[in-house]
């Protein structure tokens, strides 16, 4: 009877439910705890792009919460770069902003694999007493080579020098792309700059060695085994950083400054 | 009783899935340079090890022969999902670091081998503590692995320094071999060595 070909379909249509049943229960239950995981390690990639935690701390919730306090939120308008203070920063979630056909648009032509972007951004600031601008934090993200990337990257005050980058989520292979991760790789961006004479973005990653940030500012080295990856990082930089991207914001924050 | 200690220490010295059958290399390779992802791995292997045993045992009357293999891999997915879920709501450090690798026990031939080999043949508690040898078996030398290259990779343990290194201040300067995917490959080659020392009857007859 067992070698029956009913009995084989039987079989493996009820073995296919139970597990079925079993895995989607366990993502259900466990989901709202995963959401909460996500959130903090997104505050927590913040902090490492500005410096405020380095990557072999161990943080608690509770400490990241407060070192994330320091941070000022911002919803920005990106074709304006103003401050778009009718959305509240606390529910405001980008990527179902891109998802969402009436909070987007359609993206130019680029290179970093972008095909909706969301009309508004929400991005971070970290201020002195005095009100003068430290750092600023941008969401970017791009396609490597088997996914979206997902970063941060933090631009000094004078809104050139590269201050921090990190990437909080990608699909990059372990080892060769998935070093996009990699503390020691990432310290290199820092001190790099991002824009050349006329402002146009030019921060690239090579293949090979660059040189130390002083005498090489505007390229920094590629990945080894990882070119595509590499080519993704160089691509949603520029793009994030052009007329496209946060262009707009950081323009009205350096007429801000000039004032 | 004697037969349950049997099945559950034979794996660990005289049978080790590692050392001996040469099985589960490409996690042992890839998770061991430090000492906690390590041990989170070897208890996701338990984990999964000990249940898809059991499950295995319980259906071996009725899985036809002809599909087996894909009912057990079937089994051994679902519980690898829920494991690396589990990880996310819990460790979701650690399920980062682990990346990929937690997905990746659904490949390790270890676990389909004692499927395969023992828990179609045996009953469901046997194969339960089978697999706790078995799980134990590859944890043994994932620690001692991780142990050395932790230690002499990163002059740490779980992560707390033990050796000053020289960067800081201290006298060490790390051995970035260990670090490196073949420093396994010679500390797995070399407990390899050791253990056919230490019990010859596992040589090759040549």
């Amino acid at each position: 009877m067992h070698a029956s070909v009913p009995y084989h379909l039987w079989f493996s249509a009820a073995v296919c439910v139970v597990c079925a049943v079993f895995v989607s229960s366990s993502a259900v239950l466990l989901r709202e705890r995963q959401v909460v995981n996500q959130a903090l390690d997104m505050q927590r990639n913040v902090l490492l792009a500005t410096g405020l935690a380095t990557d072999d701390e161990q943080l608690s919730r509770e400490d990241v919460e407060a070192r994330f306090a320091k941070i000022r939120q911002i919803v920005i308008n990106l074709r304006t770069g103003e401050e778009a203070s009718e959305i509240d920063t606390a529910t405001f979630d980008q990527r179902i902003a891109t998802a969402d056909v009436s909070k987007s648009r359609e993206a130019q032509p680029n290179n970093a694999g972008l095909r909706r972007i969301a009309n508004h951004a929400l991005v971070y600031e970290l201020r002195e007493a005095n009100d003068k601008l430290d750092l600023v934090v941008l969401p970017v993200r791009g396609l490597g080579l088997w996914g979206m990337l997902y970063g941060f990257i933090a631009l000094d005050a004078d809104l050139k020098t590269i201050h921090g980058l990190t990437f909080y989520e990608h699909k990059e292979t372990p080892g060769l792309g998935g070093e996009v991760d990699n503390p020691r790789w990432k310290a290199l961006w820092s001190g790099r700059q991002a824009f050349d004479a006329s402002a146009e973005p030019t921060i690239e990653v090579i293949k090979g060695l660059a040189g130390p940030a002083r005498d090489d500012p505007h390229r920094v080295d590629g990945l080894a085994g990882a070119t595509m990856t590499s080519r993704g990082v160089t691509n949603l930089l520029q793009f994030w950083l052009g007329s496209d991207g946060f262009g707009p914001y950081l323009d009205v924050l350096r007429r801000r400054m000039e004032i | 009783m004697a037969k349950v200690k049997d099945v559950l220490v034979d794996p660990i010295f005289n049978n080790n899935p590692i050392t001996l059958q040469v099985l589960g290399i490409c996690s042992a390779l890839a998770v061991t340079t430090k000492m906690d992802t390590a041990l989170v791995m070897s208890v996701a292997v338990v984990g999964v090890i000990m249940s898809s045993n059991f499950f295995v045992s319980v259906l071996r009357n009725q899985i036809p022969t002809n599909i087996r293999i894909i009912v057990q891999l079937t089994l051994i997915a679902s519980l690898v999902i829920v494991v690396d879920q589990i990880l996310k709501a819990y460790l979701f450090e650690m399920s980062k670091q682990l990346s990929v690798f937690v997905g990746l026990i659904i490949t390790n031939c270890i676990i389909m081998g004692r499927a395969e080999a023992y828990a179609m043949q045996n009953p469901p508690v046997m194969s339960l503590v089978d697999g706790i040898g078995n799980g134990l078996g590859y944890g043994a030398i994932l620690m001692g692995t991780a142990f050395l290259r932790e230690l002499f990779g990163s002059g740490s343990l779980f992560g707390t320094q033990v050796l000053p290194l020289a960067t800081e201040g201290g006298w060490y300067t790390p051995n970035g071999l260990m670090v490196l995917s073949p420093g396994a490959f010679f500390i797995i080659g070399f407990f390899i060595w050791a253990v056919r020392v230490w019990k010859p009857e596992q040589n090759e007859s040549e």
